[in-house]
């Protein structure tokens, strides 16, 4: 059918009955900073009037109303978009202007929607990104099947490129694994994209001593991805059985750490003496930072202790047999 | 040539010593291979280290509980008192006597009795590695055990790595120790005398 406006207010009217009931105009909601990072602010709120909301109201014709509740996948958080990397858009940079129609017609919501490699693959302006790497990783990874995308682990209506310029580790790291607990801790989400049975990751990760600690300090694809010192981010997902399960990776001289969490982060500040004293500033790694000046100071301690041992059992030992 | 023997070494003391032993020896190997986890100093496996680590870390605190509370109730608590008095000169007497009197057989400038079981290098070294070392060990090793216990800066500086660094310098120390003390429990009559008395209870010496 030909949309005209025409046909447009006919289904507004009388096909469906509903009409959308314009939130109050709320004003307050919309904070002076989000008009200093986005010009489309008040054409945004088309949207999210009723997206921006947890519970919006419905009323038609007849001024019959009802109270709906917003799926949280089609939840919009203001705060959040307008400090994410996408601050500046307008909704219809990546959405169709036929989702302006309410109900929405059924061929704006069927349109294949938007990937980041439409906007960032392939581009000179974000080549440093290495988008295209990314790709490649995604198809390779556990990830990669049917209903998943980007979207599902990257919101683009909030994500911050929170580890590139983590000043905070600790911040970054819960950031980051908040976006795999969002699923693998949460089942009714987690089941939307697997038949596989509840995973507790507690369970599964018993082995992991101070496993509090551990989940704190260091992100899960820590150890459940492939390294990849081209991206700053790997994001070739392995599958459970080849996650990093041998301790030594991460604390040792040559730390897993220091090729993933703390990759960008190793010309920085150090402190004297310490071996890959960056994770010093956050944590601290049993084995992966020994400090070098105690390492050498024990073995000269204990050497010599042990020479003027030998000396002394030697001199012993000959006295012995003068006698 | 007379043979005296001296009870010196009740059983609690030989028990409580043995697991001490055991218990700090495992501490030690496991803990150098946490320290150098991924080299060539990694004589156990990490994961298996750790769970030795604090098993071994945990009787040891125990047995340390017994020890102090033994010699609080117990007469062997005596030999460790009074160690202050007089100790330069004594020190100085006995360090002479390993340096130099020992290779000219003359005697022990402090010969063990039933009233002084140490000579005056043997207590400073026990008083400082057992009421000084071993809780500054245990206090540092309970809190990287379970660090939410620790505070989130100590001098300024993250506690988990004050507390790593204090229990690496106390523990090598008390390695250290561990070494000396091996050795000098070889300078009885025969180099197995000392070892014995540990065993039997008796201090033997020939006169």
């Amino acid at each position: 059918m030909k949309k005209t406006p025409t046909t447009i207010l006919i289904a507004l009217l009388l096909t469906f009955s509903f009409i959308l009931n314009a939130q109050q105009e709320d004003t307050a909601k919309l904070k002076s900073v989000y008009f200093e990072v986005n010009d489309y602010v008040e054409d945004n709120e088309g949207c999210l009037k009723c997206h921006g909301e947890q519970k919006f109201k419905l009323e038609d014709a007849f001024g019959r109303t009802v109270t709906e509740h917003m799926c949280p996948d089609r939840f919009v958080d203001r705060d959040k978009y307008y400090s994410s990397v996408h601050k500046s858009f307008s909704c219809t940079d990546c959405h169709s202007y036929d989702l302006f129609e309410f109900p929405h017609p059924l061929e704006a919501r069927i349109e294949e929607k938007m990937i980041c490699m439409d906007c960032h693959g392939y581009d000179e302006s974000y080549a440093q990104y290495h988008f295209e790497t990314i790709e490649v990783e995604f198809q390779e990874s556990i990830h990669n099947i049917d209903e998943f995308s980007c979207w599902k682990c990257h919101d683009p209506h909030s994500y911050k490129a929170f580890m590139r310029n983590a000043d905070d580790i600790e911040a970054a790291v819960l950031y980051d694994n908040e976006m795999c607990l969002s699923c693998h801790a949460n089942f009714s989400q987690f089941m939307v994209l697997t038949d596989r049975g509840e995973i507790n990751l507690v369970e599964s990760h018993d082995w992991l001593p101070n496993q509090v600690a551990h989940f704190r300090s260091v992100r899960c694809i820590e150890c459940h991805t492939e390294i990849n010192d081209s991206i700053l981010i790997a994001h070739k997902i392995m599958p459970k059985t080849e996650a990093v399960k041998n301790c030594t990776e991460c604390h040792s001289r040559d730390s897993h750490l220091m090729h993933t969490l703390y990759k960008f982060q190793v010309k920085e500040d150090r402190k004297a003496g310490f071996a890959n004293a960056i994770i010093l500033n956050n944590s601290y790694v049993i084995g992966a930072n020994q400090n070098i000046v105690l390492n050498w100071l024990s073995l000269l301690v204990f050497g010599l202790t042990f020479l003027v041992i030998l000396f002394h059992t030697v001199m012993r030992i000959i006295k012995l047999k003068d006698k | 040539m007379a043979t005296s023997k001296i009870y010196l070494y009740p059983v609690w003391i030989r028990i409580w010593h043995v697991i001490n032993a055991l218990m700090f020896i495992l501490l030690l190997l496991t803990g150098i291979s946490l320290h150098y986890s991924g080299s060539g100093f990694n004589l156990i496996g990490f994961e298996a280290s750790v769970g030795i680590h604090n098993v071994c870390a945990l009787i040891l605190t125990f047995n340390y509980g017994v020890y102090v509370i033994g010699n609080m109730v117990t007469k062997n608590g005596k030999y460790y008192r009074k160690w202050r008095k007089n100790l330069v000169p004594k020190l100085w007497k006995q360090f002479v006597f390993y340096a130099v009197g020992i290779f000219r057989n003359e005697p022990h400038p402090f010969p063990i009795t039933k009233k002084q079981k140490f000579n005056p290098l043997q207590k400073v070294a026990y008083v400082f590695a057992m009421y000084f070392g071993m809780p500054l060990l245990i206090i540092s090793g309970i809190a990287l055990m379970v660090p939410d216990l620790i505070g989130y800066k100590v001098f300024n500086v993250s506690g988990l790595i004050f507390y790593d660094v204090l229990h690496i310098i106390v523990g090598f120390v008390l390695s250290v120790f561990l070494l000396i003390h091996l050795y000098t429990c070889t300078l009885g009559d025969k180099p197995g005398t000392l070892f014995k008395s540990m065993v039997n209870g008796y201090h033997e010496e020939h006169k």
